[in-house]
């Protein structure tokens, strides 16, 4: 493949793309059983999250979005909800919407599950800090869509590669954040769990990862956040959902459509968000930080 | 030992190189050569000034930065050679620890912090909670239990953190500066509560502080760090009156007191105040109460002090029907700042029938000084300064009152170090104020 002998130093041509498109294609082959598995879990967790959401009458899922948006924050926010998911439905992008819901379900709950760990293991070694950290800015200044092509070759057309795409492209925030949070946590408090005997594991449990919450709980807004934007992307290699509806308004310049399909989206984000971000307030530290006589 | 190559440093330490020597290898010796015995049931108080390392030193006694080299025997198991399941488990059971930040768990209620310790040493949860109770009782924290950190004051904080340690049982305390983030008057108070636990309990605790006055009112024995040296260990009397060398001698000599004790060094808690901000028949009430004939008038939210009320014009104002207190507030009253030097004291002192107000930068009302109190002092001074007239003739440096011009003493402390040696002067006069008076 180096074809040194042709090489012109006065018109330079490696052909670097092509080494790392063999490299991805062997490696896709060689493991495909690996691929295969994960194929398998993911479409299977992607259609019972799917089935949840859409098999019931949208009145119910609103009853209920708006049941979870209230007792987590308030009765302001579950009208928000009754509202915006009303919207949605009466602009016939129920399906699409719950469909994207799950996606963003199942990528940003496994970038969390990935993520966190990681965070966590870089917070406690410098060593896995900078390792970790260069293959974060590689991930994060990568332009979304790149992400794409090596997911068409590994899981071909459809929800799957999208999935991993999302998950990739989503997880970024999360290490950067739950690193940032257990290295923030007072070094004093810490040295108080040691001191009276407790166990590294115990110390994280009870001290680091309870006071570190607030701030890993916004990384993992960050994390649901981008997910959204990028499984809005996967409509690009056959995913279902909202995206589809945008990108078919685009390639049919149907406006109307554009507009129904992203007011969904922005309705789903504000909601998520601010789900989650109730979720963040009601962190034992927060709730703690808030109690007067 | 931290930074690079630290144990060439040590080795070359070991061959008689200095500090600054080995620093030029990238390593910091934070302690050398620091070898002392604590005996049980003893307060052993490492005093010096910041950066001598006195922190490092007492977190090699538990391990929590293990030493580079050397020995730490607690109850003959040598703790810095040991795997850190045992050391655990001499920390579990031997030695607890009160930090200058109190380190409180802030999502834990003030039982649950206290009760720490035992909940990491697998005590059930009824012992546990009866446990943490009896603690928090010892240091007058009852009825505060279900209360979160943020609730409490800074004292508070430190007696919570004080019971975390006292019910966790062990025989030996370290204490790293545990008072030196509270006010004064707190901080007088804690150490009062402390040594009056002690002669109870019996603990064997390592204090560590910056503040001269809080060694001597703590501590059996002192021992003087400097630049992670111990140069002396002694009693407060033998440290006071014989300083093994001109830096010791620094701390304890060779300053006017009076130029250096300072009005919140010697003020008292202000109980005579009423509310400027509400009307006269409330301040002819709280009056009555306390039976004075006089109050400071100071804000109620920001604590202000607007001036001076005397209760005749209260009553009258009553009679009245003011509903301010504005035009009775006599707003020349004799305050004082709270860095006011004692010797600025004595005029305004003289003038003023009452109490001598203590002000902070904000006109905050933070103290009073009663004239009583300023000769008290004064009083007290007179001894000290004897005392440490005798220790300066013995380490041959100037006698106090003079510049401190002889070879050797102006090297040793830096113009901030001498700072906080006046500082802590003056802390140690003001609780000799303090003990005089009971
Ligand atoms: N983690 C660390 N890494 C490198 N150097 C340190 C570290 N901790 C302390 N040192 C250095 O060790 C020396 C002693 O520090 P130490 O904190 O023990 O002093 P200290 O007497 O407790 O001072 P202070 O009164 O400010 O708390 C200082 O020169 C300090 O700069
Ligand atoms: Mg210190």
């Amino acid at each position: 493949m180096i074809r040194t002998d042709s090489f012109d130093p006065l018109d330079p041509r490696i052909d670097l793309g092509d080494w790392i498109e063999d490299a991805i294609r062997w490696f896709v082959r060689t493991f495909s059983i690996i691929f295969d598995g994960l194929q398998a879990v993911l479409e299977g967790a992607f259609d019972a999250v799917d089935t949840v959401l859409e098999a019931p009458h949208f009145l119910i899922m609103i009853t209920l979005f708006a049941a979870l948006a209230w007792t987590v924050r308030s009765w302001k926010l579950a009208v928000f909800t009754v509202i915006g998911f009303y919207v949605i439905a009466s602009v016939d992008q129920w399906s699409e919407a719950m469909y994207t819901l799950a996606m963003v379900l199942v990528a940003a709950g496994i970038a969390v599950l990935i993520s966190v760990p990681v965070g966590i293991w870089a917070a406690k070694s410098t060593s896995v800090s900078n390792a970790v950290r260069p293959i974060l800015d590689f991930m994060q200044t990568m332009p979304p869509l790149v992400y794409l092509v090596p997911a068409i070759v590994a899981f071909g057309v459809g929800v799957t590669g999208g999935i991993v795409a999302t998950i990739v492209f989503a997880m970024p925030p999360g290490v950067r954040f739950t690193e940032l949070a257990i290295r923030q946590v007072d070094s004093e408090v810490v040295e108080a769990g040691q001191a009276f005997g407790s166990t590294p594991r115990r110390i994280l449990r009870q001290i680091q990862l309870p006071l570190a919450m607030p701030t890993i709980m916004a990384g993992i807004n960050q994390v649901i956040m981008l997910a959204l934007s990028m499984v809005v992307l996967t409509a690009f290699i056959g995913a279902h959902g909202l995206g589809r509806e945008v990108r078919s308004s685009l390639t049919r310049v149907d406006l109307a459509l554009g507009v129904e399909g992203g007011l969904a989206i922005v309705i789903l984000a504000i909601y998520l968000d601010r789900v989650v971000a109730a979720l963040a307030d009601r962190a034992p530290v927060v709730r703690a930080s808030r109690v007067r006589d | 030992m931290f930074g690079r190559r630290a144990e060439q440093a040590v080795r070359r330490l070991k061959e008689g190189a200095s500090r600054e020597e080995v620093a030029k290898l990238g390593a910091t010796a934070a302690v050398i050569d620091a070898s002392f015995e604590v005996q049980p049931g003893e307060i052993f108080v490492v005093m010096g000034l910041s950066g001598s390392g006195k922190s490092t030193l007492i977190r090699m006694l538990n391990g929590l930065w293990p030493a580079t080299d050397g020995h730490v025997f607690v109850d003959g198991i040598d703790i810095a050679n040991i795997s850190d399941s045992e050391l655990r488990r001499v920390r579990k059971q031997k030695i607890s620890m009160v930090f200058q930040h109190f380190a409180l768990l802030p999502h834990r209620t003030v039982l649950e912090n206290a009760a720490y310790a035992l909940d990491i040493q697998g005590v059930d949860k009824t012992e546990r909670r009866a446990k943490a109770g009896e603690a928090l009782e010892m240091v007058g924290l009852a009825g505060w239990e279900d209360k979160f950190p943020v609730q409490l004051s800074g004292g508070m904080k430190q007696r919570v953190g004080l019971a975390r340690a006292l019910a966790a049982g062990s025989d030996i305390m370290l204490m790293d500066e545990a008072f030196s983030a509270l006010d004064p008057l707190i901080k007088r108070e804690m150490q009062d509560q402390l040594v009056q636990l002690q002669s109870s309990l019996n603990k064997t605790i390592v204090f560590i502080t910056h503040d001269l006055n809080e060694a001597m009112r703590l501590g059996d024995r002192i021992a003087v760090m400097r630049d992670g040296r111990i140069v002396q260990i002694g009693t407060a009397e033998e440290v006071l009156n014989d300083p093994a060398n001109d830096y010791v001698a620094q701390f304890v000599a060779d300053v006017d007191r009076t130029r250096v004790l300072t009005a919140s060094s010697v003020m008292e808690p202000a109980q005579y105040t009423v509310n400027a901000n509400a009307g006269p028949r409330e301040a002819q009430h709280a009056m009555r109460e306390k039976q004075m004939t006089a109050a400071f008038a100071v804000g109620r939210r920001d604590n202000k002090l607007h001036g001076v009320v005397y209760d005749k014009e209260v009553v009258s104002a009553v009679k009245r029907g003011d509903t301010t207190l504005e035009s009775i507030i006599d707003a020349n009253v004799a305050s004082v700042h709270q860095d006011a030097y004692l010797v600025d004291l004595f005029a305004p002192a003289a003038e003023s029938q009452l109490p001598l107000a203590v002000i902070d930068d904000e006109k905050r009302l933070v103290g009073v000084v009663p004239r009583v109190t300023l000769l008290n002092a004064m009083a007290s001074i007179a001894d000290v300064v004897h005392s440490a007239e005798a220790a300066s003739v013995a380490s041959e440096s100037p006698p106090p009152g003079q510049p401190a011009d002889g070879p050797g003493t102006h090297d040793t402390v830096d113009p901030m170090g001498a700072r906080t040696v006046a500082e802590q002067l003056a802390v140690q006069d003001a609780a000799e104020v303090e003990r005089d008076q009971n």
